[in-house]
């Protein structure tokens, strides 16, 4: 399928033979830059020293502790022989020099978030990493502050406080540097937010712009050039008229996942989140731009297209997966596709230049749905699944989605998409009366459970050009970790367990295993080291979600705790206990 | 008061004379939201537990947890505290004691307006600015009624939790009515019923009707809770729901809460 015509942005130039859609300055030089590794959001390392053959020897090389107990979800990143790391709440930033023996601690940057901010977090203080561009790092903290730390001597040079946890909001993506514009979006569509994505400028720290997920195209930042493909995407105030009255203030629509980027289409994309409050029935209408793939400009924010993959969203499907930037030739065309495998439980393979949906694809079973209908754009809801205040039973996907934030990575060499995921169904109570600051109300009772199989998650190679899985390698909890995939045509992730695995590319085979001390839902890497050795790198610390009945230390008797995942997830902790470690292997 | 707690405390207070001083009652209160409870102990909440604990001869110990999501699991089932004072009496996550109050929902509205706003189907509403709570990730109850009227469009989110910087974060939705950022709250009954007795502009409280619509009902029955499987403390506190059933009714008047049908009547002997 190498031949099928394939093209992975930033790399054809290593791939005789295939036309060339080189992403400009993203050569790859062995360090990793970005959570997502390059613009394109491939996760994708030309090191090939550890390959098929070889993989079963990797060893330990060293660790580090982070002395925290909550999830690790970041991905590292490795500039200059240095590696930075960005923990959970109290979001501090490691710098550690790989020169030396053992990488010690050149310095660590304290950000001080207010603590406050815990209790704004739906699913653990997590944190998904930073971005290194220009000789800084920048990331952001959970009380919505983005920071730009010099990466040689870990000095603050700016600081800029970007919303309010006492509206409920906090920040826990990484973010992106993309023409000198560090792109941020929060978190909270749990609390009544109004999501947004912002633009600052990456040498002051002063905002640019904003593009809020809801409410007039002024404030959403659509003019004139905003041309969606879909007619029902188009007419003046979406985000006002799909909602009723001033809903739309507090109507979520966060951006807390990842971000692409397109340089020689100027673009960047990026989801935006569930539109709030939860119960549906709450909501009459399509919740504009919540569930939509937004494609903006990275100097002004100017929306050019957008698309909305799940209205009036009642699953809590976030729009927020990654976009993984391909050039494919489908049905003998070349094409500019954007990849997502999304919460919905589809694959969709989108024109990035226009915003056509030219496939929708289940990757997980899926019964809330009944696909795309490619001439309206328009997701088929099924109603008998239509949740609101009252039961509904045997849903597929659960709310954690056919596949959360956990980001999936792509092999040039093998074609193929490598998707961690979840098989997850649930269902929705809706009268168990509740009482929160001395108000009753009544929320709904999720209680998440084994999809078809009994296994709770997957990793699956996606071709996404026939739109079909080529293997699959069950594991028996959701898996939350992202995946990375070498020129060595190996591929890395971890399990909630705590195995970090190394699979043959090509046909799924567990070429090694390591067992580390906590669960792992993080984002591995891999890198040349110095000595210019490939080494690959991992957090372990569970928690998230998925894991907070281990890091939270919920009580598996009340499956409805942290919405309902805690019912899916009640034998985790006989599985693995909490603690933040970095692991990094190499061959001998 | 100490009679009665040799009869209730039957393990825990023999012999009688140790029962003062050595009974510790701990209950976990939100430090800032009137009229249930804060710090300076000026909630019912508060004279209620001060009333449980001078019944049972014990010293009252408060654990301040503000009420936030996850309240009752981080707090009372952490085993931080041992009761906690107002909990729906349907709650099943808790040990509940008998109720000792019911109260409703109600439209919140200025006097001089004149709305007198009692049904919830009222066509009045079309034309109003309802205020409304946010709680978590969801209005308030009442709020779904209005939405199925298509009156969505009305509704004016008011957070629940506010800024935790300033007094009693609910109230703000009382200020509006107060200050007409909107013509009328649907909000639960204590909120309202302390807040108009404080407010220099008269206002009004009249309960909502239907009482439920679609299962979700707009009335609800307080207990207190205990963890589960306390069995004792829960058998405690009822006895002192009980023998102390006028002086709660009298407390509760006291801070406005409307209350409704004959939860937590006294039996005519006290």
């Amino acid at each position: 399928m190498t031949q099928r015509g394939l093209v992975f942005l930033g790399f054809s130039a290593l791939l005789p033979g295939l036309a060339s859609a080189q992403i400009q300055n993203q050569p790859d030089d062995g360090q990793w830059v970005m959570a997502p590794k390059n613009y394109a959001s491939t996760r994708f390392s030309t090191l090939d020293q550890i390959n098929t053959g070889n993989a079963k020897n990797l060893k330990l090389a060293w660790t580090f502790s982070t002395g925290m107990t909550r999830g690790h979800e970041a991905a590292p990143l490795v500039v200059n022989n240095t590696m930075y790391i960005v923990t959970p709440f109290p979001n501090v930033l490691y710098a550690l020099d790989l020169t030396k023996p053992g990488a010690p601690v050149k310095w660590e940057y304290q950000p001080h978030p207010e603590p406050a901010s815990q209790g704004v977090a739906c699913c653990d203080v997590v944190n998904r990493g930073a971005a290194y561009s220009d000789g800084k790092i920048y990331y952001n903290t959970l009380d919505n502050q983005a920071v730009a730390v010099d990466a040689n001597t870990g000095k603050e040079v700016w600081k800029t406080k970007l919303g309010d946890i006492n509206q409920g909001e906090s920040i826990t993506m990484a973010p992106l540097v993309a023409k000198g514009v560090v792109l941020v979006g929060n978190s909270g569509g749990e609390f009544g937010i109004r999501g947004w994505l912002t633009g600052l400028d990456a040498g002051s720290g002063k905002i640019r712009w904003r593009a809020y997920s809801t409410g007039p195209d002024k404030d959403v930042l659509i003019g004139a050039n905003f041309k969606p493909f879909y007619s029902e995407l188009r007419g003046k105030d979406l985000g006002l008229s799909t909602w009723q009255g001033e809903q739309w203030k507090i109507g979520g629509g966060g951006s807390w996942g990842w971000i692409s980027y397109d340089p020689a289409l100027d673009l960047v994309y990026y989801g935006t989140a569930n539109p709030g409050p939860w119960n549906a029935d709450q909501r009459p209408g399509d919740n504009k731009w919540t569930c939509t793939i937004f494609a903006r400009r990275p100097e002004t924010g100017e929306a050019i297209w957008a698309y909305q993959l799940f209205p009036h969203d009642d699953h809590d499907y976030d729009g927020v997966n990654e976009n993984i930037l391909l050039d494919l030739t489908i049905n003998g065309s070349p094409r500019k596709v954007l990849v997502r495998p999304d919460r919905d439980g589809y694959v969709y393979v989108i024109d990035r230049t226009t915003g056509e949906v030219i496939s929708a694809t289940p990757f997980v079973y899926v019964n809330t749905t009944q696909g795309v209908d490619l001439k309206t754009g328009r997701i088929k809801a099924v109603d008998a699944k239509k949740t609101g205040y009252k039961t509904v039973r045997d849903m597929c996907p659960a709310p954690p989605g056919g596949k959360d934030w956990q980001p999936s990575s792509f092999s040039p060499k093998t074609g193929l998409i490598y998707i961690p995921h979840n098989n997850l169904c649930y269902e929705m109570q809706g009268t168990q009366a509740n009482y929160i600051a001395g108000t009753p109300y009544v929320g709904a009772n999720v209680r998440m459970y084994a999809g078809p199989g009994g296994n709770r998650g997957a990793v699956t190679a996606w071709d996404p050009v026939a739109g079909k899985a080529v293997w699959q390698v069950k594991e028996d909890f959701p898996a939350w970790s992202g995946t990375v995939v070498t020129a060595g045509d190996v591929m890395f992730y971890g399990t909630m367990d705590g195995w970090f695995k190394a699979l043959d590319a090509h046909n799924g085979n567990l070429l090694w295993q390591f067992k580390v001390g906590s669960g792992i839902i993080s984002q591995p890497v891999v890198y040349k080291g110095p000595d210019g050795k490939e080494y690959v790198a991992v957090l372990s610390g569970v928690g998230g979600w998925s894991g907070a009945i281990v890091a939270g230390g919920l009580n598996p008797v009340d499956g409805t705790a942290a919405l309902g995942f805690v019912n899916a997830m009640t034998d985790l902790p006989k599985h693995t206990t909490k603690g933040g470690m970095l692991y990094v292997f190499s061959l001998p | 008061m100490s009679s009665h707690c040799r009869s209730v405390l039957v393990i825990a207070c023999l012999p009688h004379l140790l029962c003062a001083g050595d009974r510790v009652l701990r209950v976990c209160a939100d430090p800032n939201n009137l009229p249930y409870s804060n710090q300076r102990g000026e909630g019912f909440e508060n004279r209620l537990a001060e009333l449980a604990a001078r019944d049972l001869g014990a010293t009252l110990e408060y654990v301040w947890w503000s009420q936030r999501k996850s309240f009752l699991r981080d707090s009372l089932n952490a085993g931080k505290c041992d009761a906690v004072l107002g909990v729906p009496a349907t709650l099943d996550s808790v040990e509940v004691t008998r109720p000792y109050y019911r109260s409703t929902y109600v439209f919140l509205t200025r006097a001089d307006r004149q709305l007198q706003l009692t049904a919830l189907s009222d066509p009045r509403l079309e034309q109003c600015r309802i205020g409304i709570h946010v709680v978590d990730n969801d209005y308030a109850p009442p709020a779904q009624a209005l939405a199925r009227r298509g009156l969505g469009s009305n509704l004016s989110g008011y957070s629940l939790f506010g800024k935790y910087g300033e007094a009693n974060p609910p109230a703000r939705l009382v200020e509006a009515v107060a200050h007409g950022d909107v013509d009328v709250a649907i909000i639960w009954g204590p909120f309202a019923g302390y807040f108009a007795k404080q407010s220099d502009v008269p206002l009004q409280v009249t309960a909502v009707s239907p009482a439920a619509y679609m299962g979700v009902p707009f009335t609800y029955s307080i207990a207190a809770a205990v963890r589960k499987g306390d069995d004792t403390l829960r058998d405690a506190l009822n006895g002192v729901l009980v023998r102390e059933c006028t002086a709660v009714r009298a407390l509760l008047e006291h801070y406005g809460v409307p209350l409704v049908e004959e939860e937590g009547k006294c039996a005519p002997s006290q």
